[in-house]
């Protein structure tokens, strides 16, 4: 059973359909990859999803329930996490606290327990505090908890925003570019991260990268978007040998 | 009648709040920058005619000429000691909101020390018989007034179209890096910006003396905050939402004189601006920009 | 992890003792008529506005937005308490807490009406309309029979009197701490922390599962209700208010405590509060350079500083200590292995 499922997702800017007829759907536990040359709106998919910009046409179903017209933060709450593009942290802020806005609408305890310091306080946060620690360790990050986030290292940065996303215990973990400007050591690596947090945490991903091999490497199914369109889907063999998706990337015909 | 003779009475207010109001958007269209001192630069202004037509006796015309030229110069004095060493660091915009509104008490206490704190009052400088407009009758002040402010502004929307420099200002202001790389000197371009703003503000100055003939260290301050709720209002770095802006403005207050009452003024004009920016959160004719995801 | 939380429980140990040190040793001098009733009185203005500064430090600090109309809360708060004392006819001990509580609660209330729409604005446009809201409340209680108009409101007693000439200090002073403490430990919260991730990046706090319109008021009217509690003591430490005392002026005065001592920084907040009440004071004797001097100071510590006298960090009596012991210690010892503690 799908975990996320759209059906004619579209957007239209003023007078420039956008995106039009979008219908894919993803698994617990699967990684679909969103590639397309550049302008073909795969980030548009994503900001669809969460809500940045409301869709004109179509549905998303997330568990079979239409969430087109909730807020951004409810739709995180209801289970779509996101990274972007240009990485987005809350900078000034530690590591650990990163992660722990993340976990913010898991807590209860109310703004006088948070004052006045009572037990609720101490218990809620002395549990996330032990799970911010866990999820910070799974990315090999739990040594720069008390670091500023933005004194990170650029490829840190990148998993620390991805830790920040599966803190919200999402059911769809949505990646934009995650590999990009990581060297070949450094996307292996992110790879197999991937894959982990696919095995741990039960999550279907759906990763948007220009990096082929990547995609190839890790995606079980790929959606190929050109013009606003879907042009091609299907497995990494499909997808490469489709002359749809050749012309679009090599242009022609 | 007697409404219509208010409407045009606003009209002359008005264009003293649309040239100080030009100021504020050109320098915040450049900078993104609150200037709470450019409201003193009026009284500057106004200082300089003061000194020039009753201290030392000389011309009317050196007197406008020389409160032009000293406001430009203190405007681009003002932003090289004050505000370049923020902006060149590209320090927190409340550091520089800050430093203006420091150099703001700086000036009006620096001329409450030199000329004291209580008014003075000015000679009339411009006066021909009021205009008759059917039955309407306009005074001298009012007709020189949206003269000025209609030409001024005229004269500013060409240059910025048209002039070498004023399309070095759209650039620097559209993105400074970008115009930096394709050679413009943004540093000029912004000292310039400051002073043409505070030229305007000085013609403001003469004009604001010869409609109400009295001058105070302080005066700038509440002048300062409807011109720049006027720019605000018109839609900040726009020429003409200053222009309409102000005009607007102008009207509203003199309306509300007229009508209800002059103790209310002040809450009606910010009243009038809460309601535009929550329809239109850029105001009348300024531009909406959506952040980029 | 101990360690942390035994230093923790110890720190406030010592926060605590220096606080009642500080009640106790000025009550005495009070008492003792070594502190005059005007040294007294700058010791209550002290306080009172380190509570405005620390409250719009919520709002400019922690969500780091601009607001420019402080002052109209204050009004709201002073002239609710004001009015209750003096036409609820109870005994003043026991009108001016309720008073006290009733100013902050308007305030909150004036928080939610202006909160909801400015707050939909950001940056230099939330500045404008949240200036625009205070000059209309002050202008609104220029005019009202109920406020008394201009001419102000007078008649307020002070809650001092000949045989207690520490009950104003004693309740200034203990809000006060209450307010600094409570922003502390709001700031640390989860709450808190919801609302510096709107300072941070207000899209990623969206999509980080944050109610950012709910934070962002819930920040505003926490800054509200302490401004208004601020107003009440203000009211009856004068005696006598009238809204041209919280005019845009006043906003900004509050504005530059807060930005100068370093936004963000509650300490911070709390020194510059306490030396720009006390200067202007202390250079009573050259009146008419004053302000001169206080504009020059301004402008140079914000281009030598932009960042403010403590930038976003703590000043923190453990630490210094702990720092200073290093230093002392580091010189004996490799110098490379206390980096870690």
């Amino acid at each position: 059973m799908s975990v996320l499922e759209t059906k004619n997702l579209g957007i239209a800017f003023g007078g420039l359909q956008a995106l039009e007829d979008v219908h894919f759907s993803i698994n617990e536990g699967e990684i679909i990859g969103l590639i397309g040359p550049n302008g073909a709106g795969k980030t548009t998919v994503f900001n669809l999803l969460t809500d940045v910009y409301m869709p004109t046409q179509g549905v998303i179903e997330l568990d079979g329930n239409n969430i087109v017209g909730k807020k951004t933060y409810q739709i995180t709450q209801n289970g779509i996490a996101r990274t972007f593009q240009n990485i987005r942290l809350f900078k000034d802020a530690t590591v650990i606290d990163n992660v722990k806005i993340a976990m913010n609408s898991q807590m209860k305890y109310s703004v006088l327990a948070g004052m006045f310091r009572l037990p609720s306080y101490r218990r809620e946060e002395k549990a996330v505090s032990k799970r911010a620690h866990e999820l910070l360790e799974v990315f090999n990050l739990d040594g720069y908890a008390h670091d500023s986030a933005k004194n990170l290292p650029y490829g840190k940065q990148r998993k620390l925003e991805i830790a920040r996303a599966l803190a919200t215990n999402p059911k769809v973990l949505l990646l934009d570019e995650p590999a990009a400007g990581m060297n070949p050591t450094e996307t292996m690596e992110l790879m197999e991260t991937i894959m982990l947090i696919r095995d741990k945490f039960h999550v279907a991903i759906l990763l948007i990268e220009h990096d082929m091999n990547f995609v190839m490497g890790i995606c079980e199914h790929i959606v190929v978007l050109d013009y606003g369109r879907i042009i091609a889907e299907g497995t990494a063999e499909e997808v490469r040998s489709d002359p749809k998706v050749i012309a679009a990337y090599l242009g022609g015909e | 009648m007697d409404f219509f003779s208010q409407i045009i009475n606003g009209l002359g207010i008005g264009s003293i709040y649309a040239l100080v109001a030009l100021g504020y958007s050109m320098v915040y269209g450049i900078v993104q920058l609150i200037n709470f001192a450019h409201g003193d630069i009026i009284m500057v202004g106004a200082y300089v005619v003061f000194v020039i037509i009753v201290m030392m006796g000389l011309p009317l015309w050196l007197a406008v000429l020389g409160s032009i030229i000293f406001c430009g110069i203190a405007g681009v004095l003002i932003e090289r000691i004050a505000y370049h060493r923020l902006l060149v660091r590209d320090a927190p915009r409340i550091s520089l909101l800050i430093t203006a509104i420091g150099v703001s008490i700086f000036l009006q206490n620096l001329f409450q020390l030199l000329f004291g704190s209580d008014a003075k009052s000015m000679p009339r400088m411009f006066s021909f018989s009021p205009l008759q407009l059917g039955g309407l009758q306009i005074t001298s002040s009012t007709v020189l007034n949206i003269l000025v402010s209609v030409i001024m502004m005229a004269g500013l929307q060409l240059m910025v179209s048209k002039m070498k420099i004023g399309k070095a200002m759209r650039a620097t202001s559209e993105d400074a890096g970008a115009a930096k790389l394709m050679g413009i000197n943004t540093n000029t371009t912004i000292a310039f910006t400051f002073g043409i703003g505070s030229a305007l503000a000085s013609a403001g100055a003469v004009l604001y003396c010869n409609t109400y003939p009295q001058i105070k260290p302080i005066m700038g301050g509440l002048l300062g905050l409807k011109a720049f709720v006027a720019a605000v209002l018109g839609g900040i770095g726009s020429i003409p939402g200053a222009m309409l802006g102000g005009y607007l403005l102008g009207v509203a207050e003199s309306l509300t004189n007229a009508y209800i009452s002059s103790n209310l003024t002040d809450a009606v004009v910010f009243g009038i601006l809460i309601i535009v920016l929550l329809v239109k959160p850029a105001g009348l004719l300024g531009k909406n920009t959506r952040e980029k995801v | 992890m101990l360690g942390i939380s035994r230093k923790k429980k110890i720190s406030y140990v010592v926060n605590l003792a220096i606080v009642i040190l500080l009640y106790l040793v000025f009550t005495m001098l009070i008492r003792q008529g070594i502190v005059n009733s005007y040294y007294s009185d700058i010791m209550n203005m002290m306080c009172i506005n380190i509570i405005m500064a620390v409250s719009l430090n919520l709002v400019t600090g922690l969500l780091g937005q601009l607001v420019l109309g402080h002052a109209g809360f204050m009004l709201v708060g002073a002239y609710t308490a004001g009015l209750f004392t003096i036409h609820s006819g109870l005994p003043l001990p026991v009108a001016f807490p309720i008073a006290l509580v009733l100013g902050g609660l308007v305030a909150a209330i004036f928080g939610v009406i202006i909160g909801v729409p400015a707050l939909r604005l950001k940056g230099d446009y939330l500045a404008i309309i949240t200036l625009g809201f205070g000059e209309i409340i002050r202008v609104i209680a220029n005019n009202l029979t109920i406020t008394n108009g201009a001419k102000g409101l007078y008649g307020i007693d002070s809650l001092n009197s000949r045989h207690n000439l520490t009950a104003m200090f004693t309740y200034i002073f203990f809000i006060a701490v209450l307010t600094i403490f409570i922003s502390f430990t709001f700031g640390t919260s989860r709450h808190g922390r919801a609302v510096i991730s709107i300072r941070e990046d207000e899209i990623a706090a969206e999509a980080s599962g944050i109610n950012t319109t709910y934070y962002k008021l819930l920040a505003f009217i926490l800054a509200a209700f302490f401004a208004g509690v601020a107003g009440g003591l203000y009211a009856h430490q004068i005696g006598l208010i009238d809204p041209s005392k919280f005019d845009f002026n006043r906003s900004v005065e509050i504005l530059v405590m807060v930005v100068l001592g370093g936004m963000g920084s509650i300490t911070g907040s709390i020194i510059s509060a306490g030396v720009l009440t006390i200067l202007p004071e202390a250079l009573r004797g050259f009146a008419s350079y004053r302000m001169l001097l206080y504009s020059i100071v301004l402008i140079c510590v914000m281009l030598f500083r932009p960042t403010g006298l403590l930038g976003r960090s703590e000043f923190s009596l453990m630490k210094t200590v702990d720092k200073i012991r290093g230093a002392v210690k580091g010189k004996k010892q490799d110098p490379a292995s206390n980096k870690e503690g």
